[in-house]
């Protein structure tokens, strides 16, 4: 077993343990769940919608090239300046010499999960800058050291009192149980931050290719404030993210709102298409964008899982996952955690690594369900399980399953197991349960049915013989 | 399961060389010995006008999955006609028989769990309640978990035992909440794993076939 598989297995065994935190994170989702189903009534028909953001997404990714070309020669027009970046380190190259360029010292970001996915914030650390986040979770987060916890919810796993705990740690806050008391304080610390910085950086939500703007959705107005504060400002993006149209946006910002936070819409909504014009009273100087690819080309060649790349973040595959909500967040390892970072993980950082993740799966399909961009998240499950196995088999199980496919073939001998196995459980209370038990696996925690006393072939050979 | 088709005027055959439906390999990602097993399936069945099976998770193999697993096959239309022929149980008797009441009498209460591959690989979600509505003396309570997975998962339950288990007491603790003496299913792979989880437990809940119950009068 590698790390990464050890270090998750050791996780959810002491998160499954946890039943605070069990109890914590499935009160949040059902309280998510509620909210979600009231929205989605409010469509006239969710299925339809889906079907035609599913619809979209397919012409949109089919024709990425095409789009991404069309994005870029546009807001180039405006005066932003592009940079392509193939790899992770490519991209954080690129930020870090924009930012030293600037002469800056101190960087405000919004949430992007693409800096998540390329390590940007150690790196911009490492290089001597200071790194503000400026959403609230991420702020809380980043306070704590952790990576986010969710990726739309990214400190769902603390309690008012952990906040209250730590504010009065790192930032000198009196104690406070009240929400907005303690949104009060990291506002006062945050205004600061904006006012100090040389760069702000954002994600993105949708670019658009017809009219080369990006489409930035938010409830805390933090991200408008990055953008239009600093002299540089600085998106990045993942190229899978861009949509044709910019009424599009008329379907996928309800889909994301209702789909993500169970929203009609999220508080603020803003388009970003340049720096400042001369006629312009607010707005960076600067602006570029970096489109990060990151081994999405290769996902992107892969006819049968690249629908993967429809995905618009909602995290609504995280809020209905049983194994999300067993297991937490943090216990993947991953920058996308739940249904869909299973998928895409082997993709991003290697197939043999995080095949486990794939396998950490009773592919019950409740994400499939529910992905407002119809991506087939537990197919691609099955599909990433085969991948694993045809180019790196395990001998142990290769052998026990052309053993079963043998033993199954050939009802003579499939009828002397069974016999053997009615002789073995005689035997099996000996090791019932311990770490001697072939089957401990699955004794530690439950019984095991007996062979029926009459198998249902016994029962119908003795039935044809009446 | 068949008396309950045979009452009902069917003929019911079983051929007697087949034991499994090739999916613990198929979900292992091992496709080379799962199609070894569905092979023999395809051939065996070729000739039924329609195929029912009790569980849920099976009969989605059989009708959603073996088309994946031959794609690409010279099997792939015995794969398709297959998948067209096959019905899980309740679908079978509420949709294409027709039947709603087989004259089952069950004097307890009880709570349904719908199996994932039942209710989203094929989409039933009525049928089973339609047949357990016109059950004697029978009353059933929907619990609020009731389109959670259990946790079995095939090998996932045997691989990650402690996520399994954490998914089993959820549903559990659900169940428990109606206040039903039976769990039951339309699928025979959930209900091993969560009486496994209840017996150890100590829990009085137990499980039940949805076939079980119709049988009784």
């Amino acid at each position: 077993m590698n790390t990464f598989a050890a270090q998750f297995r050791e996780q959810s065994l002491r998160l499954t343990r946890d039943l605070r935190h069990r109890l914590l994170i499935q009160n949040a989702l059902g309280k998510y769940e509620t909210q979600r189903d009231h929205r989605k009534a409010a469509f006239q028909d969710w299925q339809s919608a889906r079907q035609a953001a599913a619809e979209i997404k397919w012409e949109a990714i089919n024709h990425l090239d095409v789009h991404l070309q069309d994005f870029v020669s546009r807001i180039e027009a405006r005066g932003t300046v592009v940079h392509w970046a193939s790899t992770a380190a490519q991209a954080r190259d690129i930020i870090i010499g924009i930012v030293r360029d600037s002469k800056a010292r101190s960087i405000i970001k919004s949430k992007a999960m693409t800096s998540e996915e390329i390590h940007l914030n150690e790196a911009l650390e490492e290089a001597g800058f200071e790194v503000v986040e400026s959403d609230l979770g991420e702020f809380i987060v980043q306070l704590r050291k952790e990576a986010p916890y969710h990726i739309v919810f990214p400190a769902m796993h603390l309690t008012r009192g952990d906040i209250s705990e730590l504010f009065t740690r790192e930032l000198g806050s009196a104690p406070t149980q009240n929400p907005e008391d303690l949104t009060m304080i990291a506002r006062r610390v945050l205004r600061q931050k904006y006012i100090n910085a040389d760069v702000g950086l954002t994600g993105a939500n949708f670019p658009i290719a017809e009219t080369g703007m990006i489409s930035i959705t938010e409830n805390e107005g933090n991200a408008r404030l990055t953008a239009a504060l600093p002299k540089v400002m600085i998106s990045l993006l993942g190229i899978e993210k861009v949509l044709p149209r910019l009424e599009d946006l008329a379907l996928f910002l309800p889909l994301l709102a209702t789909a993500g936070t169970g929203q009609p819409l999220t508080c603020y909504n803003s388009l970003y298409g340049g720096p400042r014009r001369a006629d312009e009273s607010d707005g960076p100087e600067e602006f570029h964008v970096v489109l990060l690819d990151n081994h999405r080309t290769e996902l992107l060649a892969d006819a049968e899982q690249r629908d993967a790349l429809h995905c618009i973040r909602c995290g609504a595959c995280l809020n209905v996952c049983p194994i999300f909500r067993n297991v937490g967040g943090h216990t993947y390892g991953t920058t996308y955690s739940g249904p869909i970072g299973s998928v895409i993980t082997p993709h991003l950082r290697g197939l043999q690594d995080w095949k486990h993740l794939s396998y950490s799966s009773s592919l019950c399909g409740a994400s499939t369900e529910t992905c407002p961009v119809k991506i087939n998240l537990h197919h691609h499950l099955l599909q990433n399980r085969r991948n694993a196995s045809r180019q790196k088999p395990s001998r142990i199980e290769k052998f026990a399953f052309r053993t079963y496919a043998a033993i199954v073939n050939r009802p003579g001998l499939y009828h002397l197991v069974k016999k053997a196995g009615r002789v073995l459980q005689k035997l099996h209370p000996l090791v019932r349960g311990t770490r001697a038990d072939p089957a401990y696996g699955w004794t530690k925690t439950r019984d095991l049915p007996p062979i029926a006393r009459q198998t249902f072939k016994e029962y119908w050979k003795d039935r044809n013989i009446k | 399961m068949v008396q309950i088709l045979e009452r009902l005027g069917h003929t019911v055959e079983c051929p007697q060389d087949l034991a499994c439906c090739g999916q613990p390999a198929f979900n292992s990602g091992y496709w080379d010995e799962s199609r070894a097993i569905a092979v023999n399936v395809l051939s065996r069945l070729k000739d039924a006008e329609a195929v029912v099976v009790a569980s849920g998770s099976c009969g989605a193999m059989l009708k959603v999955f073996y088309p994946e697993l031959f794609a690409k096959t010279p099997h792939l239309d015995a794969a398709k006609s297959l998948s067209a022929r096959t019905w899980e149980f309740s679908d079978f008797l509420v949709t294409r028989l027709g039947v709603s009441d087989v004259g089952a009498r069950f004097p307890a209460r009880v709570t349904f769990h719908d199996g994932c591959h039942g209710l989203r690989e094929l989409g039933i979600k009525q049928p089973p309640r339609v047949l357990l509505s016109k059950v004697r003396d029978i009353q059933l309570v929907e619990m609020k978990e009731a389109e959670t997975c259990c946790g079995f998962g095939g090998a996932f339950a045997a691989k990650f035992p402690m996520i399994s288990t954490a998914m089993g007491e959820v549903k559990c603790a659900s169940a428990a909440e109606t206040g039903a003496e039976y769990i039951v299913s339309n699928d025979s792979s959930c209900l091993m794993h969560l009486q496994g989880l209840l017996s150890r437990q100590g829990k009085p809940v137990k499980t039940i076939h949805l076939a079980e119950i119709l049988v009784r009068q």
